[in-house]
């Protein structure tokens, strides 16, 4: 393998690339992200292989494990070029069958296409699919076109044309161009690329660094892993574009070692760039050195936060300081250093390829460009989707997300990970956009979007978020240690129905002195669960706190279940599974629930069969009486 | 092979790999941790020795990240993921059912060195809610029902 010495001779062998690869020749790609991984996309592709070959057409039809292309909830996803045929929920069994009907001759595997759940009608192609094409999907439609693991195959839709279009143009005009685009930090706070970038070029300390944050902690957020396990070289060449900007000769990635695909997909990235000469000394003959190098983080929220995780990089332990001086001045071993997150770096390509005004023509005033989110929880597509900035969270949630499953009711959608707040339906109008949510007592975060219906109590919401954050309080400062811990305290006590009057004034207090006095954005933001609860669900904590009760029935201690005599059918499934035994009953016996052994897990409810639908749940009312033993007997047939 | 102990040569071997510089610290202790599922002490003696790190160092490191084990691991490595999108969908009862059945509670281990019990803070499939991640392989869907099913396969 050659190394590129000019921006020539890597346009040459672009060229060579696009003219050697017929844009019509067949291709499976099988997504090999992390979800479709977990539900057997390794098996798919294998199946791929051994059938083609057996059916003698390897030599013509290429298989491809790219990476997420975000529709995780039909995992593995499978989609034939150069028709884009898209199937779902693919199995190594319908391998062959795919192969012998869609690839040698020319039919569609009907019952592998995605089907309109409103009109039953069948979607073959992938760009059609109702999750994909309300979308707009600048940076992860890349993810599905390359193998993940190809430099070639980035080179080949126009990679690192941005580096070289930045050795052209500049430092100088470069950084104009991030100013021009006002991108903003897709980690969280929102902060403008280019101010920070300028910051740092203008601090007089030398060496200076470059920082990838793919510290991606929020539970519920996975978007950085899909772009830096699916498009590495995306993430490096943004990171080049930074380090060539601010005068930064090495970079760091910061990726947590809970993704192993990404560190895996990442480091052969960087050994790739470092064979074709992208990465290391005069690169393309422009006089710019830059090295990249890969630190696992061993598992600490906290190192999220920027000071932190250059601790963190430092090997010492993860804990913030106070940002008297900023880290673009002062960072990294004491020097100016630039840390954004994985997004936010991939943007920077497309920007200096494209132009800043092409970017700022998507999206609000304050906010440009697109943004990935995470939508999971409750919610019929689960998955990645990529929307332009201003797009209502509606169109989001029941647009592309296609709604709540199982006909329950919507209640309420958290974005911004942990430290973020919760937007009930009156909200649903509000455009995403990050002064948007921020106005709305929620925030931007990196993405995550968790939606929840009508079964999930929000007081519950919130002790989960503090219970988690508490966890996670490195400890450095008082305020955010010992405050979430009384929190924690109070909020599993309302949960289990021991909350007493005064407890949410206490909360309020607590929470006003850790947005105060915390140290850093964990412990600043960390009462944001509870005010954003509290702001749109006053009357469910009031509910817990005086009448005992758990409107969602969902807290634990609050709920009893009791099962309907009219309609359970003795049928014995629930006294088998019950793990109390608490459960009498028998064949032809009305099954009865023993309200002292029960302890509520809800495996009956779980276990009995939709159309018996006998188990009920009651919260703040007293379950009715057993029936007498004599009226148990079931007189009418025990099932069907 | 004797459990308590990793031999020298390993951890010199993944000391070396990371040049033996001292910021190296948690990069070696990761590895370690990776090969040998925890950290047994005569490990981290070595490596405060080579690396030239005070051991309240490497002792400060190895209990402030969660990655860390400074006790012995089961056969099998049970993960319950309590990130949000399992947590509504019920993950908190699917961890229930898991402390049940093993008798475990998160960041203990059986007697018999069977089955390690961890919870996690998202493993980013979140479509496939509630998730079980046993020794690297990932059940997506358990119910409390489900959750049986899938350990009695672990011997």
């Amino acid at each position: 393998m050659t190394r590129f010495a000019t921006p020539q001779e890597l346009d040459a062998h672009r060229q060579e690339l696009v003219e050697g690869r017929a844009a019509d020749r067949p291709c499976v790609s099988v997504c090999a992200g992390a979800g479709c991984l977990a539900s057997g996309a390794s098996e798919v592709i294998a199946a791929f292989e051994t059938e083609l070959a057996a059916q003698g057409l390897d030599a013509d039809v290429d298989t491809r494990g790219t990476g997420c292309p975000g529709f995780c909830e039909r995992g593995p996803v499978v989609v034939l070029h150069p028709k884009e045929t898209c199937y779902l929920q693919v199995t190594p069994e319908d391998v062959p069958e795919i192969v012998s009907r869609s690839l040698k001759g020319h039919e569609v595997v009907e019952r592998l296409l995605y089907e309109d759940p409103a009109t039953g009608e069948r979607v073959a192609r992938e760009a059609d699919i109702p999750f994909y094409r309300q979308q707009e999907r600048t940076l992860l439609s890349s993810n599905i076109r390359i193998d993940s693991r190809s430099l070639d195959d980035y080179l080949a839709i126009g990679g690192y044309a941005a580096l070289v279009k930045a050795f052209e143009i500049g430092p100088e005009a470069v950084l104009e161009e991030i100013k021009t685009s006002n991108l903003r930090g897709r980690g969280g706070a929102g902060f403008p690329a280019g101010r920070k970038w300028e910051g740092s070029r203008d601090a007089p300390d030398e060496p200076k660094y470059v920082l990838v944050n793919a510290d991606e902690g929020d539970p519920g957020a996975f978007m950085d892993r899909a772009l830096l396990e699916g498009n590495p070289h995306s993430v490096l060449e943004g990171l080049m574009i930074g380090g060539f900007t601010i005068g930064a000769k090495e970079g760091y990635i910061y990726v947590r070692q809970e993704y192993p695909l990404a560190v895996k997909n990442v480091v052969h990235a960087i050994s790739q760039a470092e064979a074709r000469g992208l990465l290391g000394e005069n690169i393309l003959g422009s006089g710019f050195d830059f090295t990249i190098k890969v630190h696992k983080g061993a598992g600490a929220f906290v190192c999220g936060e920027s000071t932190a995780l250059m601790t963190a990089l430092e090997g010492r332990v993860g804990e913030p300081r106070p940002k008297y001086v900023r880290s673009n001045v002062k960072g990294l071993w004491g020097k100016p250093t630039v840390l954004n997150n994985v997004e936010t770096w991939a943007n920077v390509p497309l920007i200096v390829d494209r132009g800043a005004e092409w970017f700022t023509r998507i999206g609000t005033d304050g906010s440009k460009g697109t943004k990935i989110f995470s939508l999971v929880g409750k919610i019929t597509n689960t998955g990645l989707v990529e929307v332009p900035m201003g797009m209502p969270l509606d169109d989001i949630i029941h647009g592309i997300g296609g709604g709540i499953p199982d006909g329950k009711a919507f209640k309420a959608v958290q974005t911004g990970g942990p430290s973020g707040g919760c937007l009930p339906a009156e909200m649903l109008h509000l455009e995403v956009g990050f002064d948007e949510l921020a106005d709305a007592g929620s925030m931007m975060g990196s993405g995550g979007m968790i939606v929840m219906d009508e079964d999930n109590c929000m007081v519950d919401v919130a002790r989960y978020f503090i219970d988690f954050l508490t966890e996670e309080s490195c400890g450095k400062c008082l305020p955010c240690r010992e405050g979430l811990r009384q929190m924690h305290g109070i909020l599993t006590n309302i949960c289990a129905g021991q909350g007493r009057d005064g407890d949410i004034e206490t909360l309020e207090e607590l929470s006003e002195v850790l947005s105060e006095a915390s140290l850093c954005g964990l412990g600043q933001s960390a009462a944001n669960p509870f005010l954003s609860t509290l702001r749109y669900f006053r009357a469910e904590y009031e509910a817990h706190i005086a009448e005992k009760r758990c409107p969602a029935l969902s807290c634990k201690e609050l709920t009893s279940y009791w099962i309907d005599p009219e309609k359970c059918k003795a049928c014995l499934l629930c006294m088998k599974a019950c793990p109390s035994q608490g459960i009498e009953g028998g064949k032809k016996q009305i099954h009865v629930i023993d309200q002292d052994k029960c302890d509520a897990c809800g495996v009956c409810l779980e276990i009995c069969p939709a159309k018996f639908d006998a188990v009920r749940k009651f919260s703040g009312e007293p379950v009715p009486d057993p029936l007498p033993m004599a009226d148990r007997v079931l007189t009418k047939g025990a099932g069907k | 092979m004797n459990e308590a102990v990793m031999d020298r040569e390993r951890v010199d071997r993944i000391i070396d790999e990371h040049g033996a510089e001292a910021d190296a610290l948690i990069q070696v202790l990761l590895d370690v941790q990776g090969e040998n599922h925890w950290l047994p002490q005569d490990a981290l003696d070595r490596i405060s020795e080579r690396l030239e790190v005070p051991p309240a160092l490497v002792q400060h490191i190895t209990t402030f990240y969660k990655a860390f084990s400074l006790v012995p691991k089961g056969r099998h490595q049970v993960h319950v993921c309590l990130g949000t999108a399992c947590h509504v969908r019920g993950a908190p009862r699917v961890l229930d059912t898991v402390q049940e059945l093993t008798g475990l509670g998160p960041g203990e281990t059986d007697v018999d060195l069977k089955f390690s019990l961890e919870t996690v803070n998202c493993l980013g499939c979140c479509a496939l809610g509630p998730v079980l991640e046993i020794d690297g392989k990932t059940h997506g869907k358990v119910s409390t029902a489900r959750t049986e099913d899938v350990l009695k396969n672990y011997e």
